[in-house]
């Protein structure tokens, strides 16, 4: 059984359902993409699984067990970590508190302190402003600290909301490096991503939505390589 | 001698009270944007609370000492106001805290009403005289004088600013608080029960109100049930001179708007003292000012303008406060 399962997923905001019955599965230590246009609902997707929006019909399986309508600060403590759009970081409090919230639901001293060095070897960037506020990073840096942020609560499932937003190339290519290493350390990762090429060079499966449904599901590189998606989503 | 040194000083034992009731506006506005209206009535109760325990005690245990009787009060005073605090978040807020913005601010109108009335039941419609167990120690300092009291809310004020300036910056909860202040849904990702934060912010802002209610019931030797009405509006002004949701702007604001108003009611009198006109001491008013008379259009009643007058002040030219951040609109 998938580590995570959606059947029939359906969220609406006020009468207007921005996701419209999906199924997707996510397998332990898989990398999947799900990709498409702006306001295709990708991000409603990703908020409905990290308890942030109730769906409105079907069911989420989280490792055997319904976490269907679980607000986000229990579905944390099973393990699903999000990194929301736009970041999200808290820019009034320090590098440093920033990544303790991450280890909020977390009692295990050393371990932090340990993960804590951990991010900032991945990113020595944060170690040098560890004492500085949040908000003056810039947004590669705060993209950095949201993930480094999501990996201190030690996630087994890592949901990415768009993290090459706005960024440099040269900065999306490191935040590539990184997801790509935090997948091989086996965490289990849904990323949703504009950038449908180079979400889909990283992860193994993908998924194509549009206007709140799923139109493609397949292997990545099939994806990659097939016309409707390099037309639509490629610009090719 | 001059009255500044006695003003400044009787000021700043007010504003200290101010600074320690603005922090419960103020802590709750930075959580919930919520104005809780209500605060001052906890302050009220705590002042109840305080004194008829005190009243109690003193009765039946004749020989206690007062600092143990004062302690006893403080001891019963918190947890009630803890209590009344996390009720009104509890049954008056929580259910409308999807509800336009209006509605839970007319709401803590109407628990303020609430709380006023059910004090009036219980304690009476009268003043009641705060028993004056402390005594009234005066300390000399340069021509004024302090008293223990004073003192006494003084260091008081300073002690509960540190713990929870220390609460806010170094503890898991403080961190929560802040993090919840500044992106609640983020924070709940993090793992943050928000019901459970904004629980602890109102407990938290309750319990300083508790104490402040027992240092101006002993300050002022008197405790009425409209009493955390005014006093809950100043220590408002307070807050937003200082800047809402700012806790150190709270500190500040209150104790700038205890000696602006000690020093306004000190000086008041002389500055609108007609007879100081020469023309009209010379003139029409000649013979109420003959010998050193005076005729005051302003006296130190007027006390209670000032507050409101910084208010409009600082709303008029900088809204967001001394120290509160230019938002100005927040998404």
């Amino acid at each position: 059984m998938a580590l995570l399962e959606v059947k029939g997923l359906e969220v609406g905001y006020g009468g207007i359902s921005a996701v419209r019955g999906i199924d997707l599965a996510v397998e332990e230590g898989e990398l999947v993409a799900l990709i498409g246009a702006n306001g295709a609902g990708k991000t409603t997707t990703l908020k409905a699984l990290a308890g942030m929006v109730p769906p409105s019909r079907g069911s989420v399986h989280y490792d055997g067990q319904s976490i269907t309508r679980l607000p986000s600060y229990q579905l944390i403590r099973k393990g699903i970590a999000l990194v929301p759009e736009g970041r999200g970081v808290f820019t009034r409090l320090t590098v440093e508190e920033n990544l303790a919230m991450g280890a909020y639901i977390r009692d295990d001293r050393a371990g932090i302190r340990a993960d804590l060095e951990r991010i900032f070897g991945l990113f020595p960037r944060l170690k040098e402003r560890r004492a500085q506020v949040a908000g003056t990073l810039s947004g590669g840096e705060q993209q950095m600290l949201a993930i480094g942020r999501a990996m201190m609560s030690r996630p087994r499932l890592l949901l990415l909301d768009e993290p090459s937003m706005g960024l440099a190339p040269l900065m999306v290519q490191k935040i590539f490096e990184v997801i790509d290493a935090i997948s091989k350390d086996g965490v289990t990762i849904l990323l949703v991503e504009q950038n449908a090429k180079l979400a889909l060079q990283a992860a193994a499966r993908g998924y194509v939505m549009e206007s709140g449904e799923i139109v493609l599901a397949d292997a990545a590189d099939v994806l990659l390589a097939s016309t409707q998606v390099r037309q639509a989503y490629l610009g090719e | 001698m001059d009255i500044f040194l006695q003003q400044l000083i009787n000021g700043l034992t007010l504003g200290s009270v101010y600074a320690i009731v603005a922090l419960g506006y103020t802590m709750v506005y930075g959580i919930i944007q919520l104005i809780n209206f209500a605060h001052g009535e906890v302050v009220m109760v705590g002042a109840m609370v305080a004194l008829t325990v005190i009243g109690a005690l003193a009765k039946a245990v004749p020989g206690m000492p007062p600092f143990l009787i004062m302690g006893i009060a403080v001891a019963c005073a918190v947890p009630v106001c803890m209590a009344v605090g996390y009720g009104m978040e509890r049954i008056a807020y929580r259910p409308l805290r999807r509800a336009p913005r209006l509605a839970p601010l007319i709401t803590a109108i109407g628990i303020s009403i609430i709380l006023q009335h059910l004090a009036l039941l219980i304690f009476s419609r009268n003043p009641l005289s705060f028993p004056q167990i402390l005594g009234n120690r005066m300390f000399e300092v340069a021509g004024a004088h302090i008293s223990a009291v004073q003192i006494a809310i003084i260091l008081g004020s300073v002690a509960l600013m540190t713990g929870l300036t220390l609460l806010v910056y170094k503890t898991r909860l403080g961190i929560a608080m802040r993090a919840t202040s500044e992106n609640v849904q983020v924070a709940g990702l993090m793992g943050v029960n928000i019901n459970r934060v904004i629980s602890a912010t109102f407990v938290i802002g309750a319990a300083l109100g508790a104490i402040a209610g027992v240092m101006v019931g002993t300050y002022y030797g008197i405790a009425h049930y409209t009493m955390g009405a005014m006093l809950g509006l100043k220590a408002f002004s307070a807050a937003v001179l200082g800047g809402i949701g700012n806790l150190a702007g709270a500190m500040l604001g209150g104790i700038l708007l205890g000696i602006v108003e000690a020093l306004g009611a000190g000086y008041i009198g002389e500055f609108t003292d007609l007879c100081q006109v020469s023309w009209l001491a010379a003139g029409p008013l000649a013979e109420r000012c003959a010998d050193g008379g005076n005729f005051v259009l302003f006296g130190s009643n007027y006390q209670d303008v000032f507050a409101f007058f910084v208010l409009i002040i600082v709303l008029i030219f900088r809204p967001s406060g001394l120290l509160g951040e230019r938002v100005s609109d927040r998404a």
